[in-house]
């Protein structure tokens, strides 16, 4: 029997890594990302105490709901200032 | 000029002139003679006739399919290639004719005047729908994948093994079927229906075919699919977000308008239950859409917490005949003779029940009582309802005079409550509003965003003073925004 492909026929590319990590010791430029879930910012104001204990600069995003992806503006927004971002989960 | 003959190895009309042809065509009169059968069927006809030649094969009936003839003996005559005439059955004085035309003499003496054919082989039906795929294929109408499924493989695990199904045994999509789904619609398989979230699958008319006849659709409900799948993928829907979330809820479609009664759907008693096919596989369609196309996955992608059984199949239809409103389509900007189709992010329907209001204002408070608790009674603002009237509650509200947009003023009314009683850590409930926001534990905070937020819809059996609410997900700018569309365009 032959049956026609019900998906969208390509496989998901996934999702590299980052190319490199950050150089341990040296100080650098961290987004946190706040994703807007109820509590998210609990645990970024944490992260951004302990990133800035160690010489980093925090720069604080945040989505405008957790429902719809990041806009690319803000995306753009973070790859262009930042060397690392960390995007709080909640739930 | 030259003649073509079409046969096959089990008419006794074919029985009655091959002979004849054999014989023509063995004196060397311009005959060509094709059988529709096997080479083994043809070869068995031909040592039983006594025939000089056997007849050739016509490989894929390519030639039998593109003189498309409804009998055989078929036989054509032919100018170049041209067909100028034809013949099908037996009729000995046109057959003379036409052979006499091509410079053949047939030996006919004996024979019946007059003899219907056989149905020509591409009027089998499994024949017919083999030959129309094919051609589909060849056309460009059909350019999915194709996949085989081998010999010692049952076709049902099959589809099970390669992920393609939501946990229920799928029809599998032949080919044949699918071509068959695609008639149900005016519009060019390759047309794009939609982007698919969560990995923006492209939804082709031919995909969401595919996908629907998996589902077990009907292939007059096939218009409803696409129109589904249509308003799923507008952005305002937010399908990304409402794939991947934890809550449980997922798209529900309400199928307002003539259409849903014509393609068998049941609006009336269980009307949100089982024992109806163009229902229950019209929300399974999209839901099949949803992971084939969209890459949407329990587990994975769909990160629901308990999910729901709404999310193999949610769908129902509007019963208008004797709604106190038009449609939620309708109203919603379908023009009153066509059907619509109008998405929601819902969770799985609950039952308010009220046996002894009897009027307006009395029924209007107890379903507003019980919208209070969607999601949780002290959450405010964020979640939309629909709610479903059943007849014997719609009646109340009509009897009264009250047209959609009053019942939904009193609802919206109805539903507020004392900020006191909302307050996170009243009667020892941490949920609820923050202390800081309430400036006066008396004023009265709203259950929704705004009344048009309430959606209301007409469907259920005759009997029984219930109505059901379909909680929402996130609402509004911030979340998933109901969607409706025309059926009318995908027709």
């Amino acid at each position: 029997m032959r049956i026609l492909d019900p998906t969208r026929e390509s496989a998901p590319g996934g999702r590299p890594l980052a190319r490199r990590r950050l150089p341990d010791g040296q100080p650098a430029t961290i987004a946190l990302l706040d994703i807007r879930k109820p509590r998210g910012d609990v645990f970024l104001d944490e992260l951004e105490r302990l990133l800035a204990e160690r010489g980093h600069t925090v720069l604080r995003t945040a989505k405008p709901t957790f429902t719809k992806p990041a806009p690319a503006d803000l995306r753009e927004e973070i790859a262009s200032r930042c060397e690392a971002v960390i995007e709080a989960l909640a739930d | 000029m030259e003649l073509l003959a079409l046969v096959k190895h089990d008419c006794p009309v074919c029985d009655q002139v091959l002979p004849a042809l054999d014989q023509a065509r063995r004196q060397g009169a311009p005959i060509r003679i094709l059988s529709q059968s096997e080479a083994d069927e043809t070869e068995a006809q031909a040592r039983r006739l006594h025939l000089a030649a056997v007849p050739e094969l016509d490989p894929d009936l390519e030639l039998s399919s593109r003189f498309d003839p409804d009998a055989v003996p078929a036989v054509m005559l032919l100018d170049g290639g041209s067909e100028t005439d034809r013949v099908e059955g037996l009729d000995r004085a046109r057959l003379a004719e036409l052979a006499g035309r091509a410079g053949a003499t047939l030996h006919l003496d004996g024979l019946p005047e007059r003899r219907p054919g056989c149905a020509s082989l591409t009027r089998d039906p499994v024949v017919a729908a083999r030959l129309a795929a094919r051609a589909a294929r060849r056309s460009g109408r059909l350019r999915a994948r194709e996949l085989e499924i081998g010999e010692l493989e049952d076709p049902f695990e099959a589809l099970f093994d390669r992920g393609f199904s939501d946990g229920l045994p799928v029809v599998p999509p032949t080919p044949e079927r699918v071509v068959d789904m695609l008639a149900a619609t005016s519009r060019d398989p390759q047309d794009l229906v939609g982007v698919v979230a969560p990995y923006d699958g492209e939804a082709t008319v031919e995909k969401v075919a595919i996908n629907a006849v998996m589902a077990g659709c009907p292939p007059d409900t096939f218009p409803v699919v696409l129109a589904a799948v249509e308003a799923a993928c507008d952005p305002a829907f937010a399908l990304l977000g409402l794939v991947s979330t934890t809550h449980p809820s997922g798209p529900l479609v309400v199928v307002s308008g003539p259409l849903a009664e014509r393609v068998g759907m049941n609006s009336a008693g269980n009307a949100l239950g089982q024992g109806n096919r163009a229902t229950l596989t019209v929300g399974r369609a999209l839901q099949l859409v949803v992971r084939n196309v969209g890459g949407g996955k329990p587990g994975q992608e769909d990160r629901a917490a308990h999910g729901q059984p709404g999310k193999l199949s949610s769908c129902f239809a509007e019963r208008l005949a004797d709604s106190p409103w038009p449609g939620l389509a309708q109203d919603r900007g379908v023009p009153a003779e066509e059907t619509g189709v109008t998405l929601l992010a819902a969770e799985s329907p609950r039952l308010i029940v009220d046996q002894l209001a009897r009027t307006a204002q009395e029924l209007a408070s107890s379903l507003a009582a019980g919208l209070e608790w969607v999601s949780h009674r002290r959450l405010r603002l964020a979640f939309d309802a629909l709610l479903v009237l059943g007849p014997e509650h719609g009646r109340v509200f009509r009897q009264a005079g009250w047209d959609r947009a009053r019942v939904r003023e009193e609802l919206f009314v109805r539903s507020q409550s004392p900020a006191g009683e909302l307050v996170r850590g009243a009667a020892g409930i941490a949920e609820g509003i923050e202390a800081q926001l309430i400036t006066d534990p008396q004023a009265q905070v709203p259950k929704f965003a705004a009344p048009e937020r309430i959606l209301l819809a007409h469907a259920g059996g005759d009997a029984g003073l219930f109505s059901m609410v379909y909680g929402g997900w996130v609402a509004g700018e911030i979340g998933s925004q109901p969607v409706t569309r025309s059926v009318a365009p995908w027709q």
